[in-house]
């Protein structure tokens, strides 16, 4: 048998490989600390009462403030949870409790499902218009609308809330469903009543994956919901949101108008970083669920 | 005193083997004219039985007189079944006698949990599971197309070798059986919750926190909440698959003891690998070895004196 020998060359390389892991880390966290500082930096001035009270006035010289954008990204993301988060848990549902694991079709309705998650947003903003907008304003004469954007952030969902749905409900114990099968439940009780309830965290921790994903998207909404600086409940209308005024701000020529451009952005952060939070907490308490069980 | 043969028949007539193991249908066979059982034909008996079984010979079991002339609640016949090529079950000839305790015993993997979950056809739930024969439930049969599995189901009680409390309340889990009936009155579930809870010796520890959660509870108790949602809904045969053996000596030992007190009420079947656990709580003893019940009869019988040299070995712990 060959006696063990001492490796330097070994030693070295597993220092190298975690001094360059230690730096690349700090690297992440540096750059998140730079954008976020500069954002706060530049954004802050502009966060005011007026911000989150007035809605855009039209005049560069006193932009007025964000009102609408902010409650119209709001409604965007209830309109588009109504649709889209049923659907995808349904299709979730199906993926995991129905689907025959070995069948085609539900290979092909996963994978789809993973194409979909990843497509580009100018896609999805392309195609919303052409078949959303266009036949919208063909038959009921209402051009770009609330209703379109809401349906394009609802077809982003869709795909998310499903596969998170499925990757949770298969981690719930099968004895679940066996026990209560063997109780005489039927497949529908079982979902219902045991396997659902079991999963709600983790799938409340897919919608706001889903909706922490849309309420940043512009490209779709600028082509569906277009935009508006008015303060508006109806969704037949073109629609205010906070990227696409941030958009309009950034790209125009105004200072003011940027300077309420970078306020917006830093209200956006805060959304997602707040969304991030819960996530991680709802997704922390149903992780333990399980783990007493 | 060893139980006198009855009607003694050569493998040749007995033989399961009528069976076509190509070709196993899921509709029920008929109940062939033939000795139900009976105890090995001299040229299978003693050694030479296990050396039939691995050899893929028919055997016939050996079934004590009283288990003959029994009132059986749950009645096999020549229960064959399949997981995809692989056969688990061969020709399982036997009956389940009513408000009795019955135990199954046998190495791992012989079949017990595949016969009790062939009852409640939880089975249904496993990809390419076949079966032959024909199996009732008083006297409905179990396997006919036209049985309702959701009714059948509602019929049994099963309780599960790890405990699986729903993650909901000490209550919601008890009266799950009654919720999905769609029972709504309050006082029907509360009294049913409490007899259920206090007929598995769980009331007095737990009656203040029903509302709570059932996760919160002790491995035992789990076990035992699992027992009150089985027994709540009051079924006909209660169906327990090994459910002490990840339990410490005095949780199980609160499970036998629940056991002997509703024996005379709810038939009992039992799988069990501690045979010290088989002669303390059943009245009969069914010994299996590879997909075959090899003896069944009183469990005194099949502890102390055993018709086979087989089942002597195996429960005086010399093989299996
Ligand atoms: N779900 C399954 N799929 C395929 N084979 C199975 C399955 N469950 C059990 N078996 C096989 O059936 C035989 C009997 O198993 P089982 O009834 O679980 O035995 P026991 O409960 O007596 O230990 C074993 O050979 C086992 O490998
Ligand atoms: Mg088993």
């Amino acid at each position: 048998m060959p006696a063990r020998r001492d490796n330097p060359t070994a030693r070295v390389t597993s220092n190298v490989l975690y001094l360059i892991c230690t730096v690349a880390s700090f690297v992440i966290v540096g750059v998140l600390i730079l954008i976020t500082g500069y954002l706060v930096s530049i954004g802050i001035s502009s966060i005011s009462l007026d911000f989150f009270t007035r809605v855009a006035t039209g005049d560069p010289n006193d932009p007025g403030g964000m009102k609408h954008a902010i409650v119209g990204t709001l409604m965007l993301l209830g309109m588009a949870s109504l649709v889209g988060v049923p659907v995808g848990i349904l299709a979730g549902v199906y993926l995991s409790e129905y689907a025959d694991d070995s069948g085609r079709l539900n290979s092909a309705v996963r994978f789809t499902a993973d194409v979909l998650s990843g497509l580009p947003s100018i896609v999805v903003g392309i195609v919303g218009y052409e078949l959303l907008v266009v036949p919208m304003n063909r038959l009921f004469d209402i051009k770009y609308s609330g209703y379109a954007g809401a349906a394009a952030l609802a077809f982003i969902m869709v795909p998310i809330v499903a596969r998170t749905t499925e990757e949770m409900l298969r981690l719930v114990p099968g004895s679940y469903r066996e026990g209560s099968l063997g109780l005489g439940a039927t497949k529908a009780q079982t979902i219902l009543r045991v396997i659902l309830p079991a999963a709600t965290g983790s799938v409340i921790t897919g919608v706001m994956l889903a909706l922490a994903r849309v309420a940043g998207e512009t490209a779709p909404l600028l082509f569906t919901a277009l935009g508006s600086r008015f303060l508006t409940m109806d969704p037949s209308q073109p629609f205010p949101s906070l990227t696409a005024q941030i958009y309009t701000y950034a790209t125009g020529p105004y200072e003011k108008e940027k300077q309420m451009a970078w306020g917006g952005m830093l209200v956006l952060i805060a959304i997602l970083f707040v969304l991030n939070m819960l996530i991680r907490y709802v997704a922390h308490r149903s992780v333990r669920k399980f783990q007493v069980s | 005193m060893t139980p006198a043969p009855t009607s003694p028949t050569s493998p040749g007539t007995a033989a399961p083997a009528a069976a076509p193991a190509t070709e196993p249908s899921m509709s029920a066979m008929p109940l062939v004219s033939r000795p139900v059982v009976g105890i090995a034909s001299p040229e299978q008996s003693a050694t030479s039985f296990i050396d039939a079984i691995k050899a893929g010979k028919p055997v016939t079991s050996a079934v004590h007189p009283s288990l003959l002339k029994a009132d059986h609640i749950v009645k096999v016949d020549d229960f064959q079944l399949w997981y995809s090529q692989n056969k688990a079950l061969h020709g399982v000839t036997m009956g389940f006698p009513r408000s009795k305790v019955t135990a199954m015993i046998g190495p791992s993997g012989c079949g017990k949990s595949t016969l009790l979950r062939s009852i409640n056809r939880l089975n249904d739930l496993i990809d390419g599971v076949r079966v032959a024969g024909k199996m009732t439930l008083s006297g409905d049969d179990v396997y006919a197309p036209k049985m309702d599995v959701i009714n059948l189901r509602k019929r049994l009680g099963m309780v599960f070798q790890k405990s699986n409390p729903f993650p909901m309340s000490i209550f919601e889990n008890v009266v799950y059986g009654l919720r999905i009936d769609g029972e709504k009155r309050k006082s029907v579930l509360a009294d049913a919750c409490e007899s259920a809870l206090r007929a598995a010796a769980l009331w007095e520890e737990v009656k203040d926190r029903l509302k709570g959660s059932a996760l919160g509870l002790s491995g035992g108790q789990q076990q035992r909440l699992c027992i009150a949602r089985a027994i709540a809904a009051e079924p006909e045969v209660l169906l327990m698959d090994e459910p002490c053996s990840a339990l410490d000596p005095i949780a199980t030992l609160k499970i036998e003891e629940f056991i002997r007190s509703i024996a005379g009420r709810i038939t009992v079947v039992i799988v069990t690998h501690n045979m010290q656990q088989a002669a303390r709580v059943s009245d009969n003893t069914a010994f299996f070895y590879l997909g075959r019940l090899v003896e069944y009869g009183p469990t005194a019988d099949i502890f102390q004196n055993p018709m086979l040299p087989e089942t002597e070995s195996y429960v005086t712990g010399r093989f299996g």
